[in-house]
């Protein structure tokens, strides 16, 4: 039957494309993180994590004398460390109480438009959350701030860690809730005794992504946080990160395996978190 | 002595390497008459259903041993694709596709196959299978619209139509009537005694009362093996095995 | 009787707390919305809203600074289109291996998750990768000159939204029910035709409104396009000039801008939110209908 083996053939057919153009979508990953870690890897040392960046005329010598540049990133690693802490001491508590909130009160009308607003707050573009973070904290300050970064990020991960609580503990089955109830717990207690353990796995997983999302953000950092040259621990001060010295870096052609390096710190961490993340959500499978 | 039109040979069906859903069932299934395979939850029922119509190579967790002959050829040899247009199948759960219309969803053995036909030649399978099924009075002014908006039970005739329009030699009911209310149930039913004479009807049932109402033949499982084939009438009215007692008379199940 | 009093009052706090945190959300929101309009309030009250948007004007001497938006307009949705375009090819394939092909098997999983790893790349990673290594390639392909460009920046950029619109779109083809596909099997189809037929056309709301997102997500993106596209202030000849996006021009002229030019900036930063707030609230609302 010629009919039936055109339509077989066209099956086969069909299942070897889609391995194919599957399997060609991961290539760039490998290319990225391949060229990323044999350009960057040269450059991890002691200093790497505990200098400041030289500057350009140092690099130049280096370079000539076919040396290693001297110098790191330290004061990215402080600064990212500070912007991410402090946004995450604002985004955890706020998104996990809203979660709380939606999972709660979800089938009120206005619980629909509240997760509407959240899902068009996850939409918004980095960059504009970096206008609004410098309107609202760079510009009454009237200073740059690591403070003002870490706003920035905050409201990067609050929809995230919102969405992620929210669907945590939806998937809990509700004679959970109701048997707590029953025991005569009130709702705080029930909520943070047992909903919030028992959906453990869920939430931490999406706070370890939202984390994961903003620690290489470059752009809203660019208009809050600035940069700063030295190590400093002030968060009402300008700050830099890694993210923002790699931006700094790529401006100069002296400072290039530096950029590599950095750039591998932060999918070294990126690449960590996600891993963490997957982790946790595979052994906390309710 | 009746025709036969299927057989079942020392057939086995595994989930996992050490456990048998199916045991070693050997039995002649035969041609025009309903035969109602009934038996406790978990007896392998609907894994010895499924495994006709080659449904089990969907899954790649499981095996089967054994013959199964339609015609002297042995199917689980054969291409599915080409199996499955003579052994049609009917789901416990209405299913008609929702993105077609009644009309399409008559054709859907062709549609989906690519099998093309003249409009005149669709027009008259629709026709013949709707009517067949007792359906086209009550559609026939609102073919184009989609299958979602019939009533349950108008949904499985929609959904025996749509197996019968390939003319199948044998049609494989799994529960056709648990999710439907009695008077749907009874439809079908009804239906069902009508279709034998075009088609065999294997047909895996809980309900006892509805093995005894329409099956000729009726084949008892009990943990995977086959305990007792008979005539309906022998079966229930004189079963030799005491677990086939057991059964009909509500002891367990 | 006192403890559940006590347990009472913890009740009624913990609810005040529970509603103070969530009027935050659209007070952020209505806050996002009045603080872009009163910065660009200026710049649209000196050009004129629908003149500053169609202005091509970019011009900083004092006395007569005119600015518009078209360029980075265009330049934004040129780029993000033909991102939507190629990742099609490739965020489909994913999604069908994923979802459908190789469900719930270790090597799905695999694939599934390194694709996750590719949304976790940095976006400034993406641009230093494209700049030093994707440039090149192009410019010894002969499609662009200096390497900059839409067609660069276009390629980075499909490559950032192929996780995306794949993950979102598995969802949808793993929502096809088992008895539906069984039925098409059942009927004699090969599993090309049970997808062709049955999986895509019954999500295939699900699957649009995937790409409508994934379309939202490439019209923000700020850095990888900023150090690809060239940042030059004018429309695009064709489609493989440089060129300027909303965002990118507002991460590169943002810092010492001030007065007029500063309130166009946030102007083009309100027209980008706008048009991926539409885009997003299109997108949403195809899923909504479609789950009815």
């Amino acid at each position: 039957m010629s009919f039936n083996s055109k339509r077989i053939g066209k099956d086969t057919l069909l299942r070897n494309v889609i391995i194919l153009l599957s399997v060609l979508a991961c290539v760039p990953l490998f290319l990225i993180l391949g060229n990323v870690f044999v350009k960057g890897i040269g450059q991890f040392s002691l200093d790497f994590f505990t200098q400041t960046p030289p500057d350009t005329l140092s690099a130049k010598i280096a370079l000539n004398n076919k040396e290693q540049i001297p110098g790191g990133i330290a004061n990215g690693i402080v600064g990212t460390l500070m912007t991410v802490v402090i946004a995450s001491i604002i985004a955890i508590p706020l998104g996990l109480l809203c979660g709380i909130w939606l999972s709660e009160f979800r089938e009120r009308k206005s619980a629909g438009v509240i997760r509407f607003i959240v899902e068009l707050l996850q939409g918004m573009p980095s960059i504009i959350i970096g206008i609004i973070a410098y309107l609202w904290i760079v510009v009454p300050t009237r200073t740059y701030s690591a403070f003002a970064g870490a706003i920035s990020l905050a409201i990067m991960m609050l929809p995230m860690i919102i969405r992620s609580t929210e669907e945590s503990l939806r998937m809990l089955p509700h004679e959970l809730k109701e048997a707590g109830l029953a025991l005569g717990g009130s709702l705080y207690t029930v909520t943070f005794k047992v909903l919030i353990p028992t959906a453990f796995g869920g939430i931490m997983t999406g706070i370890l992504l939202a984390i994961s999302r903003v620690i290489g953000e470059t752009a809203p950092l660019m208009l809050t946080a600035l940069g700063a040259s030295a190590i400093q621990w002030n968060p009402m001060k300008p700050s830099s990160t890694i993210s923002l010295l790699i931006w700094e870096f790529y401006n100069d052609p002296n400072l290039q395996s530096l950029i590599w390096s950095a750039s591998l710190l932060l999918l070294i961490l990126v690449l960590l978190l996600n891993l963490i993340a997957k982790q946790i959500a595979k052994q906390w499978k309710i | 002595m009746e025709d036969i039109i299927l057989k079942l040979k020392n057939v086995s069906v595994s989930y996992t390497p050490e456990k048998r859903a199916v045991d070693d069932i050997t039995a002649d299934i035969y041609k025009n008459k309903i035969t109602a395979i009934m038996g406790p939850s978990g007896c392998g029922k609907s894994t010895l259903l499924r495994s006709i119509n080659l449904m089990h190579g969907l899954y790649s967790n499981i095996t089967i041993d054994g013959t199964i002959e339609l015609n002297g050829k042995n199917i689980l040899l054969e291409n599915p694709i080409e199996v499955r247009r003579k052994i049609g199948m009917v789901f416990q759960r209405p299913n008609p596709f929702p993105t077609m219309s009644i009309y399409d969803n008559v054709l859907a053995g062709d549609l989906l196959t690519g099998n093309k036909k003249s409009k005149s030649e669709k027009d008259e399978i629709v026709e013949r299978c709707l009517t067949n099924v007792g359906l086209w009075d009550e559609v026939k002014d609102s073919i184009r619209k989609r299958g979602t908006f019939l009533s349950g039970g108008q949904q499985q005739r929609l959904c025996i139509a749509r197996a019968l329009a390939l003319q199948p030699d044998v049609l494989l009911m799994d529960e056709p009537t648990s999710a439907l209310d009695p008077i749907a149930s009874g439809k079908i039913e009804d239906l069902m005694s009508d279709l034998k004479e075009k088609v065999s009807i294997i047909i895996v049932t809980h309900n006892m009362g509805q093995a005894a109402r329409i099956s000729d033949y009726s084949m008892f499982m009990y943990l995977g093996k086959l305990i007792e084939y008979d005539t309906t009438e022998k079966m229930f009215t004189n079963p030799i095995d005491k677990r086939t007692e057991e059964y009909l008379t509500g002891k367990f199940g | 009787m006192v403890k559940k009093l006590k347990q009472h009052m913890h009740n009624k706090k913990f609810n005040i707390v529970l509603y103070c945190a969530i009027a935050i959300i659209p007070i952020l929101f209505g806050g996002v919305i009045a603080s872009l309009t009163k910065g660009s309030l200026p710049a649209f009250r000196e050009f004129g809203f629908f003149q500053f948007i169609v202005s091509t004007d970019w011009d900083v001497t004092e006395g007569h600074e005119s600015y518009g938006a078209l360029p980075f307009i265009i330049g934004t949705v040129a780029t993000s289109l033909i991102a939507l375009l190629l990742c099609v090819p490739f965020a489909l394939p994913v999604s069908l291996f994923v979802g459908e092909y190789f469900r719930d098997t270790k090597i799905a999983n695999t694939l599934g998750g390194l694709i996750d790893l590719l949304a976790g790349i940095p976006s400034i990673v993406y641009g230093l990768w494209g700049f030093y290594i994707l440039r090149p390639i192009l410019m010894s392909l002969g499609i662009s000159e200096n390497g900059f460009g839409i067609p660069t920046a276009s390629i980075i950029l499909t490559i950032m939204i192929i996780p995306y619109a794949a993950s979102l779109s598995t969802e949808f083809i793993r929502l096809v029910p088992q008895e539906m596909k069984e039925a098409a099997y059942g009927l004699g189809a090969t599993q090309a035709e049970v997808v062709k037929h049955v999986v895509l056309p019954y999500c295939s709301s699900g699957i649009f409104s995937s790409y409508i997102l994934a379309l939202g997500r490439a019209l923000g993106e700020t850095m990888a396009v900023t150090m690809l596209i060239g940042n030059t202030n004018k429309i695009p000849q064709s489609l493989f000039d440089t060129g300027n996006s909303m965002a990118a021009s507002i991460a590169n002229q943002f810092g010492e801008a001030d007065g007029l030019k500063l309130s166009s900036i946030i102007a083009i930063g309100l027209l980008l939110f706008l048009v991926t707030s539409i885009i997003n609230y299109i997108g949403r609302l195809i899923i909504k209908r479609s789950s009815l």
